[in-house]
């Protein structure tokens, strides 16, 4: 008995580490998890993209569900998520797509806007990433779920499609619908 | 004769413009005070750039770094201290952003976990190399010794080495 325990022990601590490993294996360094999740969303106020004399706040955030989607034109990423953004703006009346445009210029923004559509209820206007730095942004696309009390319940790093949209993101705004 | 001496000089200034390309420098950050500008230097050495992950706010050259960069010397300038501006990185980016993670519970086995499993191994060596020793002294048992009297003494006695029993088997 003794005997097995001690060459089994070796075994057993040799399998644990492969298993960690192999778990390593499978995470991206690049998901950086937020802090900032179950914590109010940054106060702030910025221009709204393309109507420069007009500003909107985090109060814009508050009473329904909101994706908060970090995009810029020079994104490549953000424009692969476009489509899906723009099927979730026709078909998912219950939530707003609220839009941070980040790092960009705003002539190139309004161009992307007006080439494939417009998905945001509005975009905030960010080029110097005065905004992007409270909400912790590192790259986009980004996209903060935050709910009707304008708490972040939940960041999705790179592009939403349609799998992140029924797997992870979906689940959530239903279950942030359930509570209220 | 001048034209070729000036020749490894234009290839030298071709050389010096055509290198700064990407390069950047740290000089636009300048203080009345030197030992806030050493705080700056510190600080940006220890926080990480987040799109870069293995470079420093000092040495990465992405936006965002330089973006952070400004920050933490707009911070600076205002008077903040080295804590309270790590207290606001963290707060927004998560304690990633250092480059040396704090110790607490989350972080104890990142920490300590080596010394632990150093210190464990280290244990079981000591362990076996101590029993080795013992063993070689005290496995015989008083009847093992007793035919090893008698093995001896019949070496000693017609001045031939007995045939090694293993010989026998093979």
């Amino acid at each position: 008995m003794s005997q097995s325990v001690k060459f089994l022990t070796p075994l057993a601590l040799f399998l644990a580490l492969v298993v960690l490993l192999f778990y390593g294996l499978g995470t991206d360094p690049r998901k950086v998890p937020s802090p900032l999740i179950g914590k109010p969303a940054p106060e702030f106020v910025l221009p709204v993209l393309g109507e420069p004399q007009r500003t909107v706040s985090n109060q814009a955030l508050l009473g329904q569900v909101s994706l908060v989607n970090v995009w810029a034109s020079w994104c490549v990423s953000c424009r692969a998520e476009h489509a899906e953004l723009m099927r979730l703006a026709r078909e998912e009346k219950d939530i707003q797509i609220f839009g941070l445009n980040w790092k960009d210029e705003a002539p190139d923004a309004l161009r992307m806007l007006r080439q494939t559509g417009n998905p945001y209820v509005v975009s905030a206007y960010d080029p110097d990433n005065q905004v992007g730095i409270h909400f912790g942004v590192y790259g986009a696309p980004e996209t903060f779920v935050v709910d009707q009390q304008g708490i972040i319940r939940h960041k999705h790093i790179g592009p939403i499609d349609r799998r992140a949209w029924e797997e992870t993101l979906r689940p959530l705004v239903q279950q942030i619908k359930a509570e209220s | 004769m001048s034209k070729k001496r000036w020749l490894p000089a234009a290839v030298l200034a071709g050389l010096v413009a055509a290198s700064p390309v990407g390069a950047f420098t740290l000089e636009e950050y300048t203080f009345d005070d030197p030992a806030r500008a050493a705080d700056f230097r510190k600080l940006i050495e220890e926080l990480r750039c987040l799109v870069c992950q293995n470079e420093s706010l000092a040495a990465s050259q992405a936006g965002l770094a330089k973006d952070l960069r400004d920050e933490v010397y707009r911070m600076l300038q205002e008077g903040k201290s080295r804590e309270e501006i790590v207290t606001f990185l963290v707060a927004r980016y998560g304690d990633f952003v250092l480059f040396a993670p704090p110790v607490k519970p989350s972080t104890y086995p990142l920490w300590f976990g080596p010394l632990l499993i150093g210190g464990v191994g280290a244990f079981f060596l000591a362990r076996v190399l101590l029993r080795k020793k013992e063993s070689t002294e005290a496995e015989l048992s008083a009847e093992e010794r007793e035919r090893l009297q008698a093995l001896l003494a019949a070496e000693s006695g017609d001045g031939k080495p007995t045939q090694p029993r293993h010989k026998e088997r093979a």
